[in-house]
């Protein structure tokens, strides 16, 4: 696939966690607007392989929109210049010709950078583990009406487990918060009655976790929710402080 | 105890006091504004000197202005402190950040706006509530005519043409016909105050800077305590915009304009 499109780019480079790092420009002819913006990212390093230089490290998997690996922050915003979309699902079409693109990876003290584009988002792997499960008992499946959920929660559940940990709020935010994420994660599981035995431990244990792994907190700022590529939304978070202060002093 | 300060150690706990101490001074700001209405009153100032003393006796207001202090103190370090360590979770920053894109200026300026406001709160005490404690306000005399209503004034001077003062806030008594209030003129302060066109643009820039940091602070508040709700929200919001972001910090700005201009 090829293009009439030349782009610039300047890309972050940084070979480990410990190294200072530096952008790098480069450029690339023959741009197709088809191009999704992670298929221009391999053309670059085909260039580069066959240069004998070190390919750009980044993280991807899915390639449509539902792993949430596809960390780059485009131009000032995670997952460049579209609304509701992750990078593999944004295309060249998004840019003009002759444009110069920032890419940088997501910054976060608790997101350190492991290799040019790729940051550690483990820190969100150990905020799960800190609460963000139920326990449920092996078996036989139970008869599937004798815990009825009442429509709405179960739509507002589900809204919030299309959270798919891409990080793109905590990249967004100027106080590198994952307040969207953790309240996300609360929410699927508060608002349903298999999250109410560990309901008190797991808002208090996740956003304990949240704050240990060195998150900044929340300032309602809403960077968050217009960045979310999956429409998290912003109430999720009055959830989870309801829920943390409902733990806290009541339990 | 353990759960408390675990509870204020967190970053939940610790957005909670500076919600709940922020949406206090927002109630007080309302307080003040409608006592401060006074100030336009054709008296000579003798409803809002009046005003001023009850405000600085009652005991129950005392109390609260304490709570008050206590609070401005708690939140602006406490809203500094929080500030600080928000920056800190990102070490390194980004070369090209596109804020606009996805938040209101206002909300990633709380720390700017509030320092602006906090500077202005000590100029504004030093200027009447030291004052009016510790400094040389003049008295005033009124004398209101109990069967015409007529009122006069004048200022509270001895035979050598030097103020005089008593060493209480207030004085009344009754004459003849005629009721006699000796008063600390605070009015006349005011009045003073702001003939100084440099003090009028700081107490102007101030009332932009509360407008814009309630803007976000108000609503912003609520949905830290927990309430985000689809009825409420949004006329919470709005309260946020035209009440605390418009026509309060409006109000508070005529009164400088007001005496400017008198
Ligand atoms: S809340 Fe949205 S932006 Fe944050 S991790 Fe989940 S999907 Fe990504
Ligand atoms: S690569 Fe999976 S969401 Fe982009």
């Amino acid at each position: 696939m090829s293009g009439n499109m030349n782009i610039t780019l300047k890309v972050w480079r940084q070979n480990k966690a410990s190294d200072k790092g530096r952008f790098e420009t480069y450029a690339i002819p023959n741009v197709s607007e088809d191009m999704s913006f992670l298929e221009m990212f391999d053309i670059l390093n085909e260039q580069l392989i066959i240069e004998g230089k070190d390919p750009v490290a980044f993280d991807h998997d899915c390639r449509e929109g539902i792993c949430g690996m596809c960390s780059m922050f485009i131009n000032g915003r995670p997952h460049g210049p579209l609304k509701g979309v992750t990078t593999c699902q944004l295309h060249m079409r998004s840019f003009k010709n002759g444009d110069t693109i920032v890419v940088e990876p997501w910054r976060a003290k608790a997101f350190p950078v492991i290799k040019d584009l790729v940051v550690d988002r483990s820190a969100f792997d150990r905020i799960i583990a800190a609460g963000g499960y139920i326990s449920v008992n092996t078996g036989n499946a139970q008869d599937a009406n004798s815990l009825p959920v009442a429509k709405e929660n179960a739509d507002h559940a589900f809204f919030a487990a299309a959270c798919i940990g891409c990080g793109a709020c905590v990249a967004a935010c100027k106080n590198a918060s994952a307040m969207l994420f953790t309240s996300a994660k609360i929410s699927q599981l508060a608002l349903l009655p298999q999250g109410a035995p560990e309901r008190n431990t797991r808002a208090l244990n996740m956003v304990a976790q949240h704050d240990a792994e060195g998150f900044g907190s929340c300032t309602n700022t809403g960077a968050c929710e217009a960045e979310c590529p999956k429409g998290i939304s912003l109430s999720n978070i009055a959830r989870m402080n309801r829920e943390y202060l409902g733990a806290a002093l009541m339990s | 105890m353990n759960w408390l300060s675990k509870l204020f150690n967190s970053s939940i706990g610790q957005k909670l006091l500076v919600a709940l101490t922020g949406l206090f001074l927002c109630t007080f700001l309302i307080v003040h504004l409608s006592g401060n209405f006074q100030l336009f009153k054709n008296d000579n100032g003798m409803a809002f000197n009046l005003y001023t003393v009850f405000m600085t006796t009652n005991p129950f207001i005392k109390t609260v202005s304490y709570v008050l202090y206590a609070s401005i103190l708690f939140h602006a370090f406490k809203g500094i402190h929080l500030a600080i360590k928000n920056r800190s979770a990102r070490p390194v920053a980004y070369a090209t950040v596109d804020g606009k894109a996805n938040s209101h200026w206002t909300s990633r300026s709380m720390g700017v706006l509030g320092t602006i406001i906090l500077v202005f709160i000590v100029v504004h005490m030093g200027d009447f509530w030291y004052e009016y404690k510790f400094g040389h306000i003049p008295y005033i005399r009124y004398t209101q005519n109990m069967v015409t209503g007529e009122l006069t004034s004048t200022p509270l001077v001895g035979m050598d043409g030097q103020p005089l003062t008593i060493n209480k806030k207030m004085e009344e008594f009754v004459d003849g016909d005629n009721k006699i209030i000796i008063v600390k003129d605070l009015y006349a302060e005011v009045k003073e105050e702001f003939t100084n066109p440099l003090l009028v643009l700081i107490y102007l820039i101030s009332m932009a800077a509360i407008g814009f940091h309630l803007f976000h602070g108000f609503q912003s508040g609520f949905q830290t305590i927990g309430v985000n709700h689809p009825k409420y929200t949004p006329i919470l919001k709005s309260l946020s915009l035209w009440l605390f972001g418009i026509i309060i910090p409006l109000a508070f700005a005529s009164m400088p304009l007001y005496f400017y201009f008198l």
